[in-house]
């Protein structure tokens, strides 16, 4: 297609070109343009979760990756209100959980670690809540460590053996959700597929086993540049 | 056990979209869902079994250890406990021996906390194996016990505590209506069953939007959506096929209008379903009755009956020639955020109640992924008389932006709680004159999720554009401790309700709801009431459904309105306190090592 079968429309004074029905996270990023996003990934079903992305439009707040763009919209993206909102929700997420990066596989591979450097978090605002959340490593060759799951339900969504689902929600509110392994299904993985399911984590939540620190820290994705760089870095696709 | 379950599955052709039903099925049967059965589940719907779990642990009512054989859930909310609930608490745990939330021993009795019941008006009130029980007390728990000791049933055990029972034989009940002000649009006598829809199916189903449109009908849920106009956009989707669904979740703490509408008037409520469903072409009507209401089931499944019957249902409807339609009543299973539209949609497809992401919004994708108009139960019996009367008979009543009249449910300190058919425009004064409330201290209207106003505010009225409510308004007397009493409680309450997808919905109110805490506790310094206001304003911009939009307002609206309170909690001069315990925080590590606690103070 040409640019004339695209949409046209803004994002903070840039003009924009989507394919009708993209979402707003996905053709800012086609138009070298990053909108943080935690539980989006390109390809599955939006989550509309972590609630990151939001951009506002004609005054209204929506998420990026669950809203599709519409011919002439106006996206407002880096202002200082929402990116404001944004620090505040990740905040959220660190008090929330127990996040010890210096002793995480992911780190430096973490997005949530990287969106903090972006959004220049320090110290939260929020006390932090230290809840007691346990480790499941039945499975052969994954763990998951509930204390860093930020529940974004990529796993949920993406993950699959045999048509099922491998990972779900459990429970409900503020206290008492969880994502739990099917344990039957969890211990069938194969190598390749308990891979997968480390790296549609964002966080260090799904760890395959037996590999650790392969690549040493200071090399890793975002120690080098920050993240969302690498979109703002690349040429305009047509 | 398999062959029972694999029935009840057949049952319901192994659809996945009638999980709900297959649940409840088998929660009845054996007081909980049992791992073999989630097995046999997964096995045959073709799907895991955290895929089940995920639906089962979602709902209040399903839970995975038996829950007893006499399942008591005491309703936990404001109202009831400012109502007398601890006594009761108290009597359940003392004759049983056993705390809250757990089973006796011998499997007989569980006793369980439960959020709003929709019975503020007859607290302390319990639900037991989904028969409700009011104005309990002490005696009354004991009374209870004997006769679950003795294994009576449902009817001998009201029998026990209330020898009048009120309603038709299919609705045995304590329960009562309390229908204090009877309107114009409805609890009006001049209501004729199936006058309004032979009227309607005498005109085009476009004519009947249009009359619906101009009577400026909004949406009595909460949201205040023109009714004629989600039709109308509903008709605009063009689906072959199209669902109208009726929202009798009624989760909202302190609201009950819909309960006494579904006792006193469902035909009303089933006409002006079928009349939506000759307007936007839908051959099928749902229900959601909130599982708390399932102590109407039958009686509201006899109605349908007696309607088909009447040919008012069915085929052919009142002999116009194509116009099927027939209804069916899906139960929930204890969730709050199952009344936001999306929300009780994914529940009928046999899922998490958790709200979808919008657009595309219902009457475009919906029920199934086809266009549903999703109306409240007041709603859908306003229509009734907007096409008997007319738009503008309709119109006389109300205010410009407001027409109509509004089904008010009245709880907490006043003399007559219960249900008040209001014009719009009414005032908070005018209101507390009618119910006999005095030494007012605050009214909280649009339940936990509304506000919260002083008597400097109470000139206002109730209209969408004023105070707008789906219809609770709670009286709180001078003598409550508001933040307490109130503010916590509906903290707790959204914490527990949240469906937990969005982030700052699932973990921020929890932040809130600590730092509340702290300040009622003594420890809170000024900084923290306006820290407490900035957060508590997050959510509203942030979050995806209203439930975590307004989630925070118990805070906002005290801090806004009633800021004296904090103040008086909080220590003024101080910049920090602490309030750290350490012998507390040594405590388990002592009790570890076996040592006493060694604080030199
Ligand atoms: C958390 C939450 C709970 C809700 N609960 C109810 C409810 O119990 N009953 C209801 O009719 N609407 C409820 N609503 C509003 C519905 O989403 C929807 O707006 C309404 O059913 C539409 O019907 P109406 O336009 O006739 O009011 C709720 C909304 C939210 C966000
Ligand atoms: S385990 Fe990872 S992918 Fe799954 S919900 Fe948690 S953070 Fe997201
Ligand atoms: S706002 Fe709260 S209740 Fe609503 S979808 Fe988000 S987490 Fe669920
Ligand atoms: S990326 Fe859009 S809500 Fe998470």
């Amino acid at each position: 297609m040409k640019k004339a079968e695209k949409i046209t429309f803004k994002i903070d004074e840039k003009t924009c070109y989507a394919w009708p029905g993209q979402s707003i996270v996905d053709a800012a990023r086609d138009n070298g343009i990053y909108i943080p996003s935690l539980c989006h990934v390109e390809g599955l079903k939006p989550a509309g979760s972590c609630r990151i992305c939001n951009v506002t439009v004609n005054g209204r707040n929506m998420t990026a990756c669950t809203a599709p763009v519409g011919e002439g919209m106006v996206v407002e993206n880096d202002t200082p209100e929402l990116n404001e909102l944004r620090k505040t929700i990740v905040e959220v997420l660190f008090v929330s959980g127990n996040h010890f990066c210096p002793s995480c596989e992911k780190s430096g591979n973490c997005e949530l670690q990287a969106v903090a450097y972006r959004y220049q978090m320090m110290v939260p605002q929020f006390p932090y809540e230290f809840p007691v959340k346990g480790v499941d490593a039945r499975p052969d060759l994954i763990l998951h460590d509930r204390n860093r799951c930020i529940m974004c339900k990529r796993c949920v969504r993406g993950i699959e053996k045999d048509g099922k689902a491998v990972f779900s929600f459990e429970g409900r509110g503020g206290e008492h959700l969880q994502i739990s392994m099917d344990i039957d299904l969890a211990s069938q993985l194969s190598e390749e597929e308990a891979f997968e399911a480390m790296e549609i984590c964002p966080v260090g939540a799904i760890l395959k086993k037996e590999r650790g620190f392969a690549i040493p820290i200071g090399e890793r994705k975002f120690d080098k540049a920050p993240i969302g760089s690498e979109i703002e870095n690349s040429v305009e696709q047509d | 056990m398999k062959e029972t379950i694999q029935n009840v599955i057949e049952k319901y052709n192994r659809d996945r979209n009638r999980l709900m039903d297959i649940l409840i099925a088998i929660q009845n049967m054996h007081q909980h869902i049992p791992e073999d059965a989630v097995s046999i589940i997964a096995d045959q719907l073709g799907i895991s079994k955290v895929d089940v779990k995920q639906t089962i642990t979602f709902y209040h009512f399903f839970t995975l250890t038996p829950v007893g054989e006499y399942a008591v859930y005491l309703n936990d909310s404001a109202v009831a406990n400012i109502k007398g609930r601890a006594e009761v608490v108290q009597a359940f745990e003392d004759e049983l021996g056993i705390p809250f939330n757990s089973v006796t021993t011998d499997g007989l009795i569980g006793i369980w906390d439960t959020a709003d019941i929709g019975m503020n008006d007859q607290e302390p009130a319990a639900l037991i194996n989904g028969t409700v029980f009011t104005n309990l007390t002490s005696e009354k728990v004991k009374s209870l016990i004997t006769g679950m000791r003795a294994g009576k049933d449902m009817l001998e055990l009201m029998r026990v505590i209330d020898a009048e029972l009120d309603g038709p034989e299919l609705l045995s009940t304590m329960v009562k209506n309390n229908i204090r002000q009877k309107g114009a649009v409805l609890f009006s006598d001049a209501y004729e069953v199936g006058y309004a829809l032979r009227q309607a199916i005498n005109r085009t189903p476009v004519e009947v939007v249009d009359e619906v449109k101009r009577s400026n009908l909004r949406g009595r849920g909460g949201a205040g959506f023109p009714a004629g106009l989600k039709w109308d956009f509903c008709r605009q989707s063009r689906g072959e096929e199209v669902y109208v669904v009726c929202n009798a979740d009624e989760g909202e703490p302190g609201t009950f209008k819909d309960r006494v509408i579904l006792t006193e008037l469902p035909k009303l409520l089933f006409e002006g379903m079928a009349i939506a469903g000759y307007a936007i072409g839908a051959k099928q009507g749902i229900v959601y009755l909130r599982y708390e209401y399932r102590y109407m089931l039958e009686y509201l499944e006899s109605i349908l009956q007696e309607l088909r019957e009447l040919n008012l249902l069915g085929k052919n409807i009142a002999g116009k020639a194509g116009f099927d339609f027939d209804i069916r009543i899906q139960l929930g299973a204890g969730a709050y955020v199952c009344g936001e539209e999306t929300a009780l949609i994914e529940s009928m497809e046999g899922k998490r109640g958790e709200p979808r992401n919008r657009p595309p919004f219902p009457v475009q994708t919906g029920y199934l992924n086809k266009p549903t108009v999703v109306n409240n139960v007041e709603t859908l019996c306003s229509v009734v008389q907007v096409i008997t009367e007319g738009a503008e008979w309709f119109k006389s009543f109300g205010t410009s932006d407001s027409s109509g009249t509004k089904l008010l449910s009245i709880s907490g300190d006043c003399k007559n709680p219960g249900i008040y058919a209001v014009e719009w425009g009414v005032t908070i004064q005018k209101l507390m004159r009618r119910t006999g409330a005095n030494n007012v201290q605050a009214v909280q209207i649009g339940g936990p999720s509304g506000i919260c106003i002083g008597p400097d505010q109470f000139d206002r009225g109730i209209a969408f554009e004023d105070l707008a409510t789906g219809g609770s308004v709670i009286f709180i007397s001078e003598e409550r401790d508001l933040l307490k009493d109130f503010v916590l409680n509906f903290m707790n309450f959204f914490i527990e309700e949240s469906c937990g997808s969005c982030g700052p919905c699932r973990s921020l109110n929890v932040i809130l709801r600590n730092k509340l805490l702290k300040i009622l506790d003594g420890n809170g310094v000024e900084q923290d009431i306006d820290e407490l206001y900035k957060w508590a304003g997050v959510g509203r911009s942030v979050n995806r459904c209203g439930l975590g939009q307004t989630a925070a307002n118990p805070i906002l609206t005290t801090i806004e309105n009633f800021r004296h309170l904090y103040e008086d909690l909080v220590q003024m001069n101080e910049s920090f306190v602490s309030a750290f315990d350490m012998e507390s925080a040594v405590a388990e590590s002592c009790e570890v090592v076996g040592r006493e606690p060694n604080l030199s103070r």
